[in-house]
């Protein structure tokens, strides 16, 4: 990964600057200023396509990763033996115990739609998450020699997909709020506690605040903890880049990239299955909440 | 880094994801682990049940062999004593049947002892006849006479 970084900084001539940008970059597709559809090919365009665009590789790598995941659990649920499981069987059962404890565990009422929901989100996060150990400059090298100007191979590092889960999982916590306790209970959780009606707006105000933390904490944490690792990686990657000869400082950056990275990989294991499961885990809470009467 | 529609496009493969999970791939494993689940308990209580028969199956054999045992006593017991009786018994009829044979044999001697008298007394007299009329027949010859008298004598 090392050399690799050092060609694109040498190759294209960039400042650091430059290639962290270029790393940072979503392959969006979206209508060009000249009125024309296609792929944007610097930050200022896609910025300027506006709302109606499709950053493509965060669509492509997350609806693969998904369909992997959905692909390997379906096959083991049509060749399911209730005798002796195979090892794939096995992982498959495994992992669906862990969540189905865990849902249990943290989710009271009854709704058979929070545990494939937790075990989905689980997986898919974590799957997302894990493109982020794929040394950083291997997937845009290759898509940079087959004419593709950007990508970024790791979605939860996009906000977009972030921001689209915990939507969703906002979206079921307010059908479900309203469903339990109806549309007159939720305005009233919303608005008649913790200071009585007297204090309606003041109550309204705290508590929509923290109905909206929901979803929005749930997006940012995820999106920041991967963005952050990524960027962590890029730096680590530049200081490879800084090496332009056999000298005793560019060794030593050499040396220092590589154990870096190997260390902030190790470490970044953690946060990428740590992350998956606090999404997974508030999911299942903030629905949890939605079922249960307020006092 | 801009939000744009990949934000709905990302909502709306979430909530494909969780559809296809739910109805698919939950739901199957989940019946599955499920069934094995009832299989084991199954198979747990089918070898206790077992367990608790061949309790009482070897209980109910060596209550049956006991009584088997008891029985095959008393019968032999019963032979024991009928085979006694019965030697008894044939002993008893045996010297009532030696008896009753001898007392027949008596009475058939006693019998024949007088039928012999009797015929002896016949032919006494139908000899003391036939005597007779020789000595009447040929006069008295002395000799003769007394040849016949002794030959009388022998006969009776």
């Amino acid at each position: 990964m090392a050399h690799a970084a050092t060609e694109v900084a040498h190759e294209a001539a960039h400042t650091s600057g430059d290639y962290i940008k270029h790393h940072l970059q979503n392959l969006t597709y979206g209508q060009l200023p000249d009125g024309t559809w296609g792929v944007a090919h610097s930050a200022a365009e896609a910025k300027a396509m506006g709302f109606w665009a499709l950053n493509l590789d965060t669509f492509i790598m997350s609806l693969l990763l998904g369909a992997i995941f959905l692909f390997v659990f379906r096959r083991v649920a049509t060749t399911i033996v209730t005798g002796t499981p195979g090892s794939l069987q096995n992982f498959c059962e495994w992992a669906i115990e862990f969540v189905d404890t865990s849902v249990r565990g943290s989710f009271s009422s009854k709704n058979n739609m929070v545990a494939p929901l937790a075990l989905t989100i689980f997986f898919w996060v974590f799957m997302m998450n894990l493109m982020d150990l794929i040394p950083i400059d291997w997937v845009p090298l290759l898509m940079s020699s087959l004419g593709v100007p950007f990508f970024k191979v790791v979605p939860s590092t996009d906000p977009n997909a972030t921001f689209g889960m915990a939507i969703g999982v906002f979206l079921l916590v307010l059908y479900y709020s309203v469903k339990m306790k109806g549309l007159g209970g939720f305005m009233g959780e919303l608005t008649l506690q913790p200071f009585g009606k007297w204090g309606m707006p003041v109550n309204f105000l705290l508590e929509g605040v923290n109905l909206i933390a929901k979803p929005i904490s749930l997006a940012l944490r995820l999106f920041g903890n991967m963005y952050a690792g990524e960027m962590i990686f890029i730096l680590i990657a530049l200081m490879g880049g800084a090496w332009a000869g056999f000298s005793l400082g560019g060794v030593t950056l050499f040396g220092s990239q590589i154990l870096l990275s190997l260390g902030w990989a190790i470490f970044h294991i953690l946060i990428v299955t740590l992350q998956a499961f606090i999404f997974m885990t508030l999911t299942v809470v903030y629905l949890d909440m939605a079922h249960q009467e307020h006092h | 880094m801009n939000i744009n529609a990949t934000l709905l496009a990302q909502l709306i493969m979430f909530a494909l994801f969780v559809w296809f999970c739910m109805k698919f791939v939950w739901t199957p494993i989940v019946a599955a682990l499920d069934e094995r689940k009832k299989q084991i308990a199954d198979g747990l209580a089918d070898a206790e049940r077992a367990k608790q028969d061949l309790e009482l199956a070897s209980r109910r054999s060596a209550e049956i062999l006991r009584e088997a045992k008891e029985k095959a006593g008393e019968i032999i017991g019963n032979s024991e004593k009928r085979a006694s009786e019965i030697v008894e018994e044939s002993k008893t009829q045996a010297k009532v049947e030696g008896e009753r044979i001898i007392a027949g044999a008596k009475a058939e001697i006693d019998q024949e002892v007088f039928r012999a008298k009797e015929q002896l007394r016949t032919q006494v007299s139908a000899i003391a006849l036939a005597g007779a009329g020789k000595i009447l027949g040929r006069e008295i010859d002395a000799k003769a006479h007394n040849d016949l008298l002794d030959k009388l004598v022998a006969e009776i």
